[in-house]
This record gives C-alpha cells, structure tokens and sequence, in this order.
C-alpha cells in the first residue's frame, strides 16, 4: 500500500481540532475538509460514506442530546487525523454525559416503529471502534482502512 | 417559508415525491421535508404515497426517524407508503436498522407504482 507523504498537498492539514457552535455551514465546512482529506488519503468511497454518517450522527447526538436544553451557542470540540491507514475523529460536547449502555437496541421488532434511537448504533456499524469517555460527553471513534 | 426541497407530482392516485437534495442530514432541512409530506399526507383521506431517493446520496438517522413518523401518520389514515431508487449503501443502513422490515421498498419507482395497484 502507498504511504506516501506527498499525497497531501497545500496548506489543508489531516489533523485539525476545532470549536462549533451549532452553525451548519460551518460544520459542513469541516466535514468537506476531513473528507477531502480522506480521499486524498486514499480511502474508496465505502469507506468515506461511512466516516461522513458517522461524523454526522455523532455531531448531531453532541448537539441534539448532548447540548439537549442547553442552547445552540454552546460549543462542541471536533478533532480528526486521517492517515492512510487510519480515520481518528472525537467529537466532545459540554453536556453532563450519557450512559452509551443505557440505548435500547433499536433493531428489536417492538423498537422499530420508534424514530428515534438509531444514532449511536450506526456509528458502531460503520466505525471499526466507537469509545465514549466515562462522563459519556465525548465519543472517539477509529475507522481502520479496510484491508489494512 | 423556504423553496421546497421536494418535488411533487401525481401519478393515477398516488403521489410522488422526489427529494431535491443529495443530502437529508440536518434538523432543519429534515424537519422541513417531514412537514411538507405531512401536509401531504394530511390532504388525503387514504395518502397513497411514493418516496423516491433517486438524488439522494446521504441521510442521517434523524431523516429515518422523520421517515418512521411519516410512515406511522399514512398508515393512521389507512392509507400506504412505498420507498424506491433508494442508493445501495443508503439500502444498508435501512439493513443495519432492520427498518426494510418496516418499510415496503421497491428498487425502482416504476416497480413501487405497480405494487399500489
């Protein structure tokens, strides 16, 4: 597999952290960044499919359920690094945490019907790994290039 | 109100909508999108209703959980529901969230106009 530095040209860096409030042209300013840099990095569009939900469900939940009461203004911290091997994203909110073990698994018959609940176990299926901290207000996840 | 972000025709009795954007992932715009179907819906006495994915790309969780409501408000007003041209890697998540169990989906719109009959 090519590894290759010079695949990343410009000043357009692989590793970024960053503040948002809810602004959607600003984060998807940032999602368009990282996902140029996963295709710079190489990833097939499966793969940039998968990063690009993930991304998404966990912005979302941050601000949704994280920031639940708390208004739009308040930030979320965002970070990534893509490397040809693998995508690192974290997404933190200053929200009081959530129990990640406490979601009832909506893939049961008497949960179908129920909109809501499907964030966190989509980002489980496409991501290789999804770790919460122990206040349960920052989710990392880990997408390892297939076949890597 | 901002421009729709649907397209909307009637076919015999059914009415067809196309999604404009190649993206439904924000609350906004999903919320947007469900109220406009809603109204939709609430038009009809038995809503018989085509959703096509055709241009769509992307959807979040939150736009199957509009797609769950909606789905629950046609079938409140005995009338049916049928999803088609959905992308393959959209089909997935559908089969991740076993949510093909709830919806009938059709591959093509052609196909899902038949099935009304």
């Amino acid at each position: 597999m090519s590894n290759s530095c010079a695949d990343n040209p410009g000043p357009g860096p692989d590793v970024v952290r960053v503040g948002t409030s809810y602004d959607r042209e600003y984060i998807d300013q940032i999602e368009g960044r990282l996902l140029e840099a996963v295709e710079r990095a190489g990833y097939e569009k499966a793969s940039r499919f998968a990063i690009k939900l993930a991304f998404e469900e966990a912005v979302i939940n941050a601000f949704t359920h994280g920031h639940a009461g708390l208004g739009e203004d308040l930030e979320i911290r965002i970070e990534y690094r893509v490397t040809p091997q693998e995508v690192y994203i974290a997404v933190e909110d200053q929200g009081p945490g959530f129990a990640p073990g406490g979601i009832p698994d909506p893939t049961l018959d008497e949960n179908l019907a129920k909109p809501t609940g499907r964030g966190l176990m989509l980002m489980k299926a496409y991501m290789t790994e999804v770790t919460h901290n122990t206040a349960g207000n920052r989710v990392e996840m880990r997408y390892v290039r297939p076949g890597g | 109100m901002a421009e729709s972000r649907l397209r909307i025709s009637n076919v015999d009795a059914v009415t067809h909508v196309e999604f404009v954007d190649r993206n439904i992932l924000d609350e906004a715009n999903i919320q947007a999108i469900a109220d406009e179907i809603t109204r939709v819906v609430e038009q009809a006495s038995e809503p018989k209703l085509l959703l096509n994915f055709a241009n769509v790309d992307h959807l979040s969780s939150a736009a199957l959980g509009a797609l769950i409501t909606i789905n629950s408000k046609v079938k409140e007003r005995s009338g049916a529901l049928r999803l088609a041209n959905i992308d393959p890697q959209i089909y997935e998540v559908f089969l991740i969230t076993r949510l093909n169990k709830l919806f009938e989906i059709h591959e093509t719109a052609e196909e899902a106009l038949e099935s009304f009959a």
